[in-house]
């Protein structure tokens, strides 16, 4: 029977309130934590736990948590990120609807232990029914007295606020959020220096995913080893999978780290839809490098999917069907990214651009050998370190990837001078 | 800039070579500094590094051993010891290339037809990659422009998306209605609509924007591509703070003016007045040849004016009135050609007291007066009386950058970042600001940096002042009448005082009070006592106010005195309108009183139309001259070119030419402008050294003069064909190293004559980074320019005691007080068409108090009298305005009223 | 609120200036607030027009500029009047994979308009909008707050018939 810490509470439609949580164990966490536990103590317990963050990036939770300065004067803050925009990605909103309180419990220890005095959920504008709940579950958490002035008694305060986002995929970038958050507009932060030192109005900061922090409180329940052992693979802990696209049953679940993608997809997802055949698929939203049949029974964590050539990022993964074009699939991925570049720096707001207007030409059957040229050198330019922030490399993760596996069909664009699947986008 | 002691140094290793350079800069600042060329954009000196333009791409290496490397964008890179790059890495540079081709994607094909090219940091930048073939072959964004002014054109399909313009404008000048909209490939830089810029310093945007969006409109008038002008090293006439500037030339009319970086003095920006108030020089008023009142017939020439005016000098009892906006050369020469007994010094009364007590502070005082870059290093500001925006408005920039000092090192400690990583600064900063104290007769725009900002009358300003002085320990008797809000000021500024590192204090002509200056040299000198190191800064009204005081001579009053009871009534007026310097009455009854009048200026003005002789003085762009600043430091400027007709000279040429007809003594043996700064350095002892301003006359190079011209300067054949087809023989200048003319020396001349910044690649305004010691500091051979002052003081501290009464409005009476205007109070920018539009009406500023008493309301009409002397003016009303004061826009033209504080009877 | 200051507002309500007023309690610096304030203000006017950038500086003691600067960069801060309704159709991969293509044709022929234009009666905006996250009910569209999935064009007209 697989465990399922995170999502096992959650019934479709249904949305707990404070007192179903705390029947099935919630607040618990809490408890310990504050009563038991001293700050440093908690940071070291989910640095031990190998929680990696789960908002795409994969950095250790503890680890990030560890350099934020402790014996400093003024506010500090702990940030939820729940920009959710990623596309492909729909496993936060599960959480939010489903069981705010998991997540603002794990705000709360998480907060206790870096010493924060005031936390924010950074929610996307479209999660309406998401704010609706998790306003209800911070009212509900005040009166418990898990929020406020000396929670549980123990000298501790954390005020809590839900902001709503206004549009803007880079608010999902961790400096970028801190900039909308401050009522800037979202451009990223160069790094040195780290939030943890210089965030919110320049003070210490964190900011973590929202399945991130759902993991807290258990991990605080039930400890390191524990969550070690709900993987299969050296990457602690369960994820929530998702599969979108052409498949049976898109959807996600809530399986162990590690299952593969022939899991996922055939089993979970049910296969493929009657007539479709698989022929990659992103493993974890849109600025992940494709996986082909050839990787489908790569453990789908951190580790084994970068040694495979692509990212897990959130773990949703979407599916290239056969017969979906590959270079419209692309061309739709890079659209996106053009238009929510933040346009601060040159290789993203001018190169993004570019290579959509050649995948367009390519599905218009006006593309040439010298236009693929140019999508070649974007993927090889606008890497990590070339540009201000990861939006432009993530967006050629996919780009880069179509090249290399399906470059016959971009190949028979510029040859047959027009889309041979009969895509012809906007 | 943000000055370090005890910098270390470190070894860097650059393509093979090894070199040892400061610690903690950046990379990009750094190998400028060596002169390695590296392309760059949105990086500016002034403005610190933000890493968006990712143009200075260079390969960095973990050792020795790593081949491979990594790119890194070198502005954003801390230099550490032992750090390992390569510039002419094919990965780097094949990356740069590109950086430029992504850039080339919407940029249009404007060069032929942009008022940037030939000056185009783009230009420069796509040469210096390689760039050439642009393979992006889709269609270009474009965008619809902004009116934003008559300074600036605004052409947005140019944009490059660097963001220097609003970090300039926002970040470091403070300004309020401009922006960056919109986001992705679609950002625009401008205002949220149409409308003149607010910013006192817009016109920089024209010099900060790497590309033609924002280009000097009032060149557009009559464009004129940068190698095709005659340039000359130049001072700014535009007010006491002497920023350097370049001035260019074409086809006989001044083009446009831009700035001369001096790493003491004015940095790398100009403000709006000094930037755009050329025209003046391009007039149609302007006196161009010499006239004799009842004289008909031809035009008189030179040599008749002389004989002319000799006769008049022989025949009369002689007088003279200097200049503060005219050169020391000549107000000397005019002084020697008078003699000392008979010459005054051309200033309004209060001006005249306001110097005189400055200089005799900065002599006797202990405390330094600091440059405008030195005052930029301070970390505490008050501001006494001054509306600094509006009376010495770059003087304004030193004290943003001021203002944020204690908080931008608290953020850099916290963070752990340097000065360069300006975003980082300055979100760690947030809104903090140091301690700042501004108390002035009105608001002014840099309240809103202000701890406290405080308004009353210039008075009560003094005798705050006075108060601090005494709670910082100076031995003054208690002032009484200060209110309990005053005390407590007065207790908030003292603290910060003291508990800052480098407090600076300033005042000035501003205020119109004597007590205001004299209580800003006490504090001085009370925080002298504690050994804390302050500055102090005093504007002056002139560019050479100063200069004028220094050389020394007798009130303009006692000028009047003597004409009205007759002992003179002959007077040489020396580039001075008599008219801003006297009430009108004053003045009517002065030159009433007058047989002769010889003027010697610029423009048909008030006192032209009551003189006698008119003699054209060359302007500045014109002549050579030597100016003092209000830091005391000599300046000189060099004519640009030859004027439109030859009797156009410069004003101390006239007045030697007037000696040698009148055989003047004093003014013998002295025919080119180094006799006469020999003689000024020989009699007048302050002035020593002002002879190694610039190189003397026959200062050479090689065998060679130092050319205004730049190599490519064209159509020398063809300019004058229409008068003449024959190809003139250039002008040849006998008073300074340079030449009207591109043939010449190549290479660097000394700093104080460079003509014009540029360098093989460098085609823009950022080759002056080639001529710097390093970047941002002092030019190669040391900044332009010599203090002359340095504080007298050794033994005892100097207290003024005279404090100024105690302010009560008087019954029916208003004391009227200056209010100085950057667009109006300045008598020869306002010639310029864009900045005569933003002139105000003239107006009476009236508290509310004293409007309900008067009976009046906005816009209507008020009649005040002096002397009996009625005057009429458009009612504005100010909260924030002292009951029983007025304000009056000072030096507007036509206004009437000049001296200024004085009782006007309501 | 000063009365001074009131007197220049040019038409936000008191609900308004009172909401925008608690959320400056709430930040340590007043710009800080703004996007706050632009949603406040475009609840109830759907869209936030020149004037209410105007009130929204002098509320925050900011420029007009400043304020806009940070308007137009979000895209659902709408800076232009939009109808009764605002229709937007998640345009991302998953739902461009299950049929976007259809379901934006058949909302364009449903509506006789295209992207970033109003019916004419006023009643629907149609805006395209990045992933709306329910990727396993692709495709996707939300109006108003309500969020739509697995449409096919056929539902288009009784989904739309709900909203006047």
């Amino acid at each position: 029977m697989i465990e399922t810490p995170l999502t096992g509470n959650i019934k479709p439609g249904v949305s707990l309130d404070i007192k179903a949580y705390e029947a099935a164990g919630g607040y618990q966490g809490l408890r310990k934590a504050l009563q038991q536990m001293t700050p440093p103590e908690v940071t070291t317990l989910v640095k031990e736990s190998n929680l990696r963050g789960r908002g795409g990036a994969g950095f250790s939770t503890g680890m990030k948590w560890s350099f934020v300065p402790m014996n400093v004067e003024g506010p500090k803050y702990l940030i939820c990120n729940a920009d959710e925009m990623e596309p492909g990605t729909f496993k936060d909103r599960w959480l939010l609807e489903g069981n705010p309180h998991q997540l603002l419990e794990g705000m709360i220890i998480s907060a206790y232990a870096i010493q924060a005095t005031t936390s924010f959920v950074f929610l996307r504008w479209a999660y309406k029914k998401a704010a609706q709940e998790i306003r209800r579950a911070i009212a509900e958490a005040h009166a418990a007295g898990y929020l406020g002035q000396n929670i549980l008694g123990t000298g501790f305060h954390l005020d809590m606020h839900l902001h709503t986002g206004v549009g803007r995929y880079m608010c999902g970038e961790e400096t970028a959020l801190l900039n909308s958050l401050e009522g800037k507009r979202a451009v990223p932060r160069a790094k040195p220096p780290f939030p943890q030192i210089s965030g919110l109005f320049g003070k210490p900061t964190i900011v973590n995913n929202v399945e991130t922090l759902c993991f807290i409180p258990h991990i605080v329940n039930k400890g390191a080893a524990w969550f070690q052992s709900l993987s299969r693979t050296g990457d602690g802990g369960t994820k929530i999978y998702g599969v979108s696209g052409r498949v049976n049953k898109p959807g996600a679940w809530e399986l162990p780290m590690g299952v593969t993608m022939r899991e996922l997809i055939e089993e979970h997802a049910g296969g493929m839809q009657h007539g479709y055949n698989f022929r990659g698929a992103l493993p974890g939203g849109a600025s992940t490098d494709f996986l082909t049949t050839a990787h489908m029974d790569v453990p789908m964590d951190f580790t084994s999917v970068a040694a495979a050539g692509s990212r897990l990022g959130t773990g949703t993964m979407v599916v290239l069907d056969d017969h979906t074009c590959p270079v419209g699939f692309v061309h739709n991925l890079e659209h996106f990214f053009a238009q929510e570049s933040c346009g601060f720096c040159t290789p993203c707001r001018e190169g993004l651009p570019w290579t959509e207007k050649i995948l367009y030409a390519l599905e218009r059957g006006e593309g040439t050998e010298a236009d693929l040229e140019q999508l070649d050198l974007h993927t090889r330019l606008l890497g990590p370190g070339n540009t201000f922030c990861a939006l432009a490399p993530g967006a050629m993760e996919p780009l880069q990837s179509a090249l290399k596996y399906f470059r016959e069909d971009f190949e028979q664009h510029v040859h047959e001078k027009k889309c041979p699947y009969g895509n012809y986008t906007h | 800039m943000f000055t370090k002691k005890n910098v270390r140094m470190a070894i860097i290793h650059i393509d093979g070579k090894t070199y040892q350079v400061k610690e903690g800069r950046n990379l990009l600042e750094t190998c400028l500094s060596l002169g390695l060329d590296l392309p760059y954009f949105c990086w500016h000196p002034a403005l610190g590094s933000v890493g968006a333009c990712r143009q200075c791409a260079v390969k960095t290496f973990k050792d020795e051993q790593d081949t491979k490397g990594r790119l890194v964008m070198s502005c954003m890179e801390p230099v550490k010891d032992q750090l390992r790059l390569s510039i002419s890495d094919k990965e780097a540079a094949a990356f740069r290339e590109q950086v430029i081709g992504w850039l080339m994607t919407n940029h249009p094909h404007d060069c032929a037809v942009c008022d940037e090219g030939g000056s185009c940091h783009l230009q420069d930048m796509t040469v210096m990659t390689g760039h050439s073939y642009r393979n992006y072959h889709f269609t270009k964004r474009t965008h619809k422009n902004q009116y934003l002014g008559p300074f600036l054109n605004h052409e947005m399909n140019r944009c490059i998306q660097c963001y220097r313009c609003v970090r300039f404008y926002k970040d470091f000048a403070g300004g309020k209605d401009m922006d960056v909209f919109a986001a992705h490939n679609h950002v625009y830089f401008g205002r949220h609509q149409d409308g003149i810029l607010e910013s006192e310093f817009s016109g920089n945007l024209a010099e900060v924007c790497p590309t033609g969006v924002f280009t000097d409109k009032t060149l557009k008038q009559h464009y004129t591509r940068k190698w095709d002008m005659t340039y000359a090293p130049s001072v700014c006439q535009g007010c006491g703070l002497g920023c350097n500037i370049i001035a260019g030339e074409r086809y006989g009319s001044l083009r446009q003016i831009t700035t001369r970086y001096n790493g003491a003095v004015n940095g790398y920006f100009l403000c709006d007045r000094g930037r755009y108030g050329y025209e003046f020089v391009n007039s149609d008023r302007r006196i161009k040849q010499a006239a004799v009142r009842n004289l008909t017939g031809t035009n008189v020439g030179t040599a008749e004016a002389l004989q002319q005016v000799k006769d008049k000098l022989a025949s009369g009892k002689v007088i003279g009135i200097g200049s503060p906006r005219a050169s020391l050369e000549s107000n000397f020469a005019l002084q020697q050609l008078v003699g000392r007994d008979h010459f005054h010094l051309g200033m309004s009364d209060t001006e005249h007291d306001l110097t005189t007590l400055a200089l005799k502070i900065l002599r006797q005082g202990h405390v330094r007066t600091p440059s405008m870059q030195e005052a930029a290093t301070a970390d505490a500001v008050l501001i006494l009386g001054e509306d600094l925006l509006n009376t010495a408005p770059m003087m304004a920039l030193s004290v943003r950058q001021a203002v944020n000092r204690q908080p931008a090192q608290e953020a850099m400690n916290t963070a752990h970042v340097a000065d360069w990583q300006d975003a980082a600064v300055r979100e760690a900063m947030q809104d903090k600001h140091g301690p700042c104290f501004i108390l002035n007769v009105q608001p002014t725009k840099l309240d809103e940096l202000a701890t406290r900002a405080y308004y009353t009358a210039p008075e009560t300003i003094a005798r705050i002042g006075f108060a601090l002085a005494r709670q910082l320990g100076a031995p003054l008797a208690e002032i009484n009448h200060l209110t309990e809000e005053e005390h407590q000021l007065v207790e908030q500024m003292a603290a910060a005082l003291m508990s800052a590192a480098r407090p600076l204090i300033i005042a000035g002509y501003g205020s119109a009070c004597d007590g205001v200056l004299r209580a800003a040299s006490n504090i001085c000198e009370a925080l002298h006592q504690h050994a804390k190191p302050s500055m102090l800064v005093l504007t002056t009204p002139e560019c050479n106010s100063m200069g004028l005081e220094m050389l020394g001579g007798l009130r303009l009053d006692s000028a009047v005195n003597v004409v009205m009871n007759g002992e003179a009534d002959t007077v040489i007026i020396l580039e001075n309108d008599l008219y801003r310097k006297l009430d009108k009455h004053v003045a009517d009854n002065f030159f009433s009183r007058c047989k002769e009048v010889i003027l010697i200026d610029h423009l048909y003005n008030a006192t032209a139309e009551k003189a006698t002789v008119l003699l054209p003085a060359g302007t500045f762009a014109e002549s050579d001259g030597t100016m003092v600043n209000n830091e005391g430091r000599a300046q000189r400027f060099l004519q640009v070119y030859a004027p439109a007709t030859t009797e156009i000279q410069e004003s101390w040429r006239w007045l030697l030419q007037l000696g040698r007809v009148t055989n003047c003594e004093r003014l013998r043996n002295m025919e080119f402008f180094d006799d006469v700064i020999h003689a000024l350095t020989q009699q007048v002892r302050c002035f020593a050294g002002i002879d190694k301003l610039t190189p003397p006359a026959d200062f050479r190079i090689a065998g060679q003069k130092i050319p205004r011209e730049p190599h490519r300067y064209s159509g020398r054949t063809a300019i004058l064909a229409n008068i003449n087809v024959s190809e003139p023989k250039p002008p040849v200048d006998g008073d300074t190293p340079l030449s009207f003319t591109m043939e010449g020396y190549r290479g660097e001349p000394p700093s104080s004559v460079i003509p014009f910044f540029w360098w093989p690649g460098w085609n823009s305004v950022q080759s002056v980074n080639k001529f710097q010691e390093e970047i941002g500091g002092s030019l190669h051979d040391g900044d332009p320019g010599k203090r002359l002052i340095e504080p007298g003081g050794n033994g005892q501290l100097t207290f003024f005691t005279e404090v100024p009464g105690h302010f009560v409005p008087c019954a029916g009476h208003l004391q009227l007080v200056p209010i100085y205007h950057i667009y109006g109070s300045e008598e020869l920018s306002v010639h310029t068409p864009g900045i005569a539009e933003r002139m105000p009406a003239p107006y009476i500023m009236l508290s509310p108090e004293d409007a309900k008493r008067y009976q009046v309301a906005e816009q209507h009409q008020l009649q005040i009298a002096i002397d009996g002397h009625p005057y009429t003016f458009t009612v504005k009303v100010n909260p924030a305005l002292q009951r029983g004061m007025a304000g009056l826009p000072a030096g507007l033209p036509g206004t009437g009223i000049v001296d200024m504080p004085q009782m006007a009877k309501v | 609120m000063n009365k001074l200051l009131t007197d220049f507002l040019y038409m936000l309500t008191q609900t308004e200036i009172s909401k925008i007023e608690h959320e400056l309690q709430q930040v340590p610096v007043k710009k800080a607030a703004v996007i706050e304030a632009l949603k406040i203000v475009q609840e109830e006017r759907r869209w936030v027009s020149d004037e209410n950038v105007d009130d929204i500086a002098a509320l925050l003691g900011m420029s007009a500029d400043e304020v806009d600067s940070v308007a137009t960069f979000y895209n659902l801060i709408f800076r232009r009047p939009v109808g009764r309704h605002v229709i937007l159709v998640c345009d991302s991969i998953s739902c461009w994979v299950m049929g976007y293509e259809d379901l934006k044709q058949g909302l364009m022929d449903h509506l006789q308009i295209r992207y970033g234009q109003t019916t004419a009666d006023g009643r629907f905006t149609l805006l395209p909008n990045a992933c709306l996250g329910c990727c396993d009910h692709a495709p996707a569209l939300m109006v108003d707050n309500d969020l739509y999935q697995d449409i096919t064009p056929v539902m288009i007209k009784d989904i739309l018939a709900k909203y006047k």
